[in-house]
Formats: structure tokens, sequence, C-alpha cells
């Protein structure tokens, strides 16, 4: 049971005007230390909201989230957070907004040591000389690097990253991805990956959760099965396809649209 | 000095001597008397002669609209607040602000007078106020309302509290919007002020010097105070503009 994360059988539904929605349904899931997790589904089928229930900014109607062997039940320092829109603070500088969370986690440390911390990771993702730069004056691609290293730098044990790179052009995402095995590489961290793009999903994670449509259950679970580092020409190999092929499928059966539905009908 | 640099002086110095040499001729060809229109080169006359009663009435008219203003500022901020943070506050207070709001606030100066009868300067402060901080708290509502959930996550995520949220996300956030909500207030609390020194029997102020000007048909000193009063109303104008600058000068586009 060395698992960083543990979802026991959440079920969880909004209140609207007309009743209550329920988003999700008898969930399960489990990541170990180090792993990469991606979860996949049809949209809409509450992955933001499994987002918000780890980060404990939420909490699940039924079932229980267990973080590092601690029930969560309030939001805590050790998690970080990246978005598909980067949301940097634009009147603070690139290195100022990678500090942010050091200033919650850490009031105490002294700046010059957040800096040298902040500079660290903005060097891993070859943003050195744009430290002292507004996020106005930077592209989409380099804002959303930047995002990611205010993500990591109070070093959390869990990186939730919630679509970040589905606003990105396609070459700009294939070189983000490559950074994410970089930063893995160098430091290690556990991450929940939310993304539509199952490319992606093969491409970074060690297992690709499907998650069935609204109310999302856990549906069906992938391991990627490869050691040693991943050049971008995996996506092309015949397992990768192969994998590919299976998410897709499972992918349509969540749409309710899958092979086995439209042989019943 | 470059050209473009030069044109930015030269260009709105030239608009200006435009519309004084029509205005001047205009009065000329006319061939009216000064107590029926005044022209340009009346006003400096009117103006050296009661130069010392432009100059109290200036401060006086001045510092009301300062303090008229900064309360504004500081009640408009807080009930933004309030409703920008809370819906049902929102809901609560808003159509009694937009129906406050509507009230033209020439009839609410008499009945200001009758109740604080004698109180001038309370009586200005309180009209320059009450016209001028419904922008500000609609802006700061409106900006603490329209932010982003995800701005909210990124720090809620890591335990902090809803201050800080408001403290080093929200409130920064807003002041773009609330600096140009104060653009239009600093306007508003003007007029206020003046509006209160012309129609209450007040004795003080610019608007009251435009008042007796008015009484003894010296159209000159009536065109001087309103000179006056449009250099004064520039002035505040750019002292707001000053400190957006200072305070939200990272929302400004860059020219590229």
């Amino acid at each position: 049971m060395n698992n960083l994360i543990e979802i026991k059988g959440i079920t969880h539904a909004y209140k609207t005007a007309a009743g209550p929605l329920p988003v999700l349904d008898d969930l399960n899931l489990s990541i170990p230390e180090g792993g990469f997790c991606a979860v996949v589904g049809p949209s809409g089928c509450g992955k933001s909201t499994l987002t918000r229930l780890i980060a404990g900014l939420m909490f699940p109607d039924e079932g229980e989230v267990w973080l590092h062997g601690q029930r969560v039940r309030s939001p805590r320092s050790s998690v970080g957070m990246a978005f598909q829109n980067p949301v940097l603070l634009e009147w603070r500088t690139i290195l100022d907004n990678v500090i942010l969370p050091l200033e919650i986690v850490a009031p105490r440390m002294p700046k010059a040591k957040k800096e040298e911390r902040a500079r660290e990771l903005l060097a891993m993702v070859g943003l050195q000389d744009f430290a002292n730069k507004r996020p106005s004056e930077l592209s989409g691609g380099m804002r959303q690097r930047a995002s990611l290293c205010r993500s990591l730098v109070h070093k959390p044990d869990i990186l939730i990253l919630d679509e970040p790179f589905g606003a990105l052009d396609a070459f700009t995402r294939e070189d983000l991805w490559q950074l994410m095995h970089q930063l893995r590489a160098e430091e290690p961290f556990t991450a929940l990956l939310i993304t539509h793009d199952l490319r992606e999903s093969v491409y970074l994670a060690d297992q690709v959760v499907v998650l069935s449509g609204r109310p999302a259950t856990t549906q069906f679970v992938l391991d990627i099965d490869v050691s040693g580092p991943r050049p971008i020409d995996m996506l092309y190999s015949t397992q990768s396809v192969e994998w590919l092929a299976q998410l897709r499928e499972q992918i349509k059966i969540a749409q309710g649209r899958g092979g086995r539905k439209r042989a019943a009908a | 000095m470059t050209t473009s640099e030069l044109q930015k002086v030269v260009s709105p110095v030239l608009a200006i001597l435009i519309f004084v040499a029509l205005w001047e001729f205009w009065v000329w060809y006319m061939g009216w008397p000064t107590y029926k229109m005044a022209a340009p080169s009346d006003l400096w006359p009117a103006f050296w002669e009661y130069r010392e009663l432009f100059a109290i009435n200036a401060w006086q008219t001045l510092w009301r609209t300062v303090v008229g203003l900064g309360l504004a500022v500081v009640v408009g901020t807080v009930l933004g607040m309030i409703m920008g943070l809370s819906r049902v506050m929102n809901d609560a207070l808003y159509p009694l602000l937009v129906g406050f709001n509507a009230i033209p606030k020439a009839t609410v100066v008499p009945v200001v007078a009758l109740v604080f009868i004698g109180q001038h300067d309370f009586n200005t402060i309180l009209i320059a106020f009450m016209i001028s901080f419904f922008p500000i708290s609609v802006s700061v509502a409106i900006g603490l309302s329209t932010l982003e959930p995800e701005y909210r996550d990124i720090l809620r995520s890591l335990g902090a509290s809803r201050f800080t949220v408001f403290w080093k996300i929200a409130l920064p956030k807003t002041l773009p919007e609330f600096f140009g909500a104060l653009k239009v207030a600093v306007t508003l609390a003007f007029i206020g002020t003046n509006l209160v020194e012309i129609v209450t029997p007040h004795g003080r102020g610019l608007g009251s010097l435009f008042d007796s000007g008015r009484i003894a048909s010296n159209y000159p000193l009536m065109f001087a105070v309103l000179i006056a009063l449009a250099l004064l109303g520039i002035l505040l104008y750019y002292i707001v503009v000053a400190l957006e600058r200072i305070f939200a000068g990272w929302a400004e586009r860059r020219p590229t």
C-alpha cells in the first residue's frame, strides 16, 4: 500500500435548480509515489471536479480521498496546480509569479532563497532570460512554462495538471511534453493529468484512466509499460498505436456510441 | 524633442488657440457688450481684479471636492467589496444603489441643506460624496465578482485564507477598473461641490463666485470662473491619471 493518492469510491453530485446533478459515481483511483496518471474521458464528465476534490477545494458526498496516508479534509500546501489558462498575475514579473506559492507555504523563507529556487526552475524550462519580464510580454507556450514552474516551486507531493497543454499549438505542445519528462527526471514528482489528448496521455503517463460519461466512474485502466527515456518517436511504435486504438475504443464506449452498444441497438 | 513629441504638444495648443480666436472673433463680429457676452480678452482683467477671491474660493472648492471624493473611495470600495464577494448582498443592494444613483442630485441639495442647516462644509462634502461613490462601488463589485475561479484556486489549493486571496490577487486585479471609475468619480465629485456652492446660499467656493458674477451680470467674471473650474478639473483628473500610472501602470499596453 505505497500509494500516494488513494481515491476510494467517491460519489458527488452538484446541487442545481433542477435537482441534483450527479457527476462522479463510485470512482476509484490510485497513484503510486512518483507515478504519472493521466485521466481521459468525454467532455463534461467531471474530470475537473476530480481535481478539485484531490486538492481539497471541495469534498465528495460519499467516499474518501487519501493523500500520503492522510484523509484530505482541507486544502494542503503539498499540492501544485496548473490549468489550461496559465493564470499568471499581470502585475508581477515572471520571477515574482513563480515565487507566489512560496509566499503562502513558506512566508518566512528569505526573499533571496525564494528567488534562487524560482530561478533554478526557470532555468530548467529555458526561461532564465525572462525572469524580469511581465507575462504579457511572453508567448502562450512560455507563459505555460512559467505556470508549470509556479506549480512546482514549493516541491509539491502531487502535481495536478488540468489540461495545461490544451490551448497550445501542436509543436509547442510536443516541446512541453518533452519538458515534462525532463522535469520529472530532475525533480521527481507524482502527477495527475487531466487531458483530452490520447497521444498526450500515452506519451506522458504510466497509467491512463478512462472515465465513463457523466456520472463518471472508472471505466478502464491502461498501464503504459515503458521503461527508460521516451523520445517523441515512441508515439509511432506499434505498441503505442495499439494502446491508442484501445483507448479510442474505450472513449467511444464512454461517449455512449461504442461498438458494443451499437451492436445491441 | 522628436517630431512626434513636438506634435503632441503643438497640436493641442494650436487647437486651443484656434478655439479662443474664433470665440473672440464671434463676440467682436456680433458687437456684444460685456453685459451680454464676454470675449476671451475680457477674462484676464476680470481674473486679475478678483485674483484674491479666486485663490480663496478655488482652495475652498478643491478641498471639499477632495474630501468628498476620498469618502466616496472608502465607502464605494467597501460597498463594492461587500457586493463583489457576496452574491446575496449583491442581489440585495444593487437595486437600492441604482435607484439612489438615479435621483438627480440637484433635488437632493435642498433636502440636505434643510436637514443639516448651516453646515455648509458638511453639506458640500456630502453631496460630492453621494454623486461620486456609485461608479466606484459598481466597478469594484464587478472586478471582484468576475475573478476567474482558477486565480482563486492557485492560492486556495495551498491553504491560503480568503483574505490572502483578496489581498494578493483580487485587489490588484481590480485596480485598473477602480482607476477607470475614479476618473469618472473625480469629475462627478467636482460637479457635486459646485452644485452646492451655486444652489445654496453658501458664500464659499468658485460656485458662489460664479453666482455673484451672475447676479451682477458680470459675464467676464462668470467666464473667468468657468475657465478656473476647467483648470481645476483638469488638475484633479491628471492627479488620478498619475496615481493610476503608479499603481496600475502594468495594465497599460506598451506600444510595440
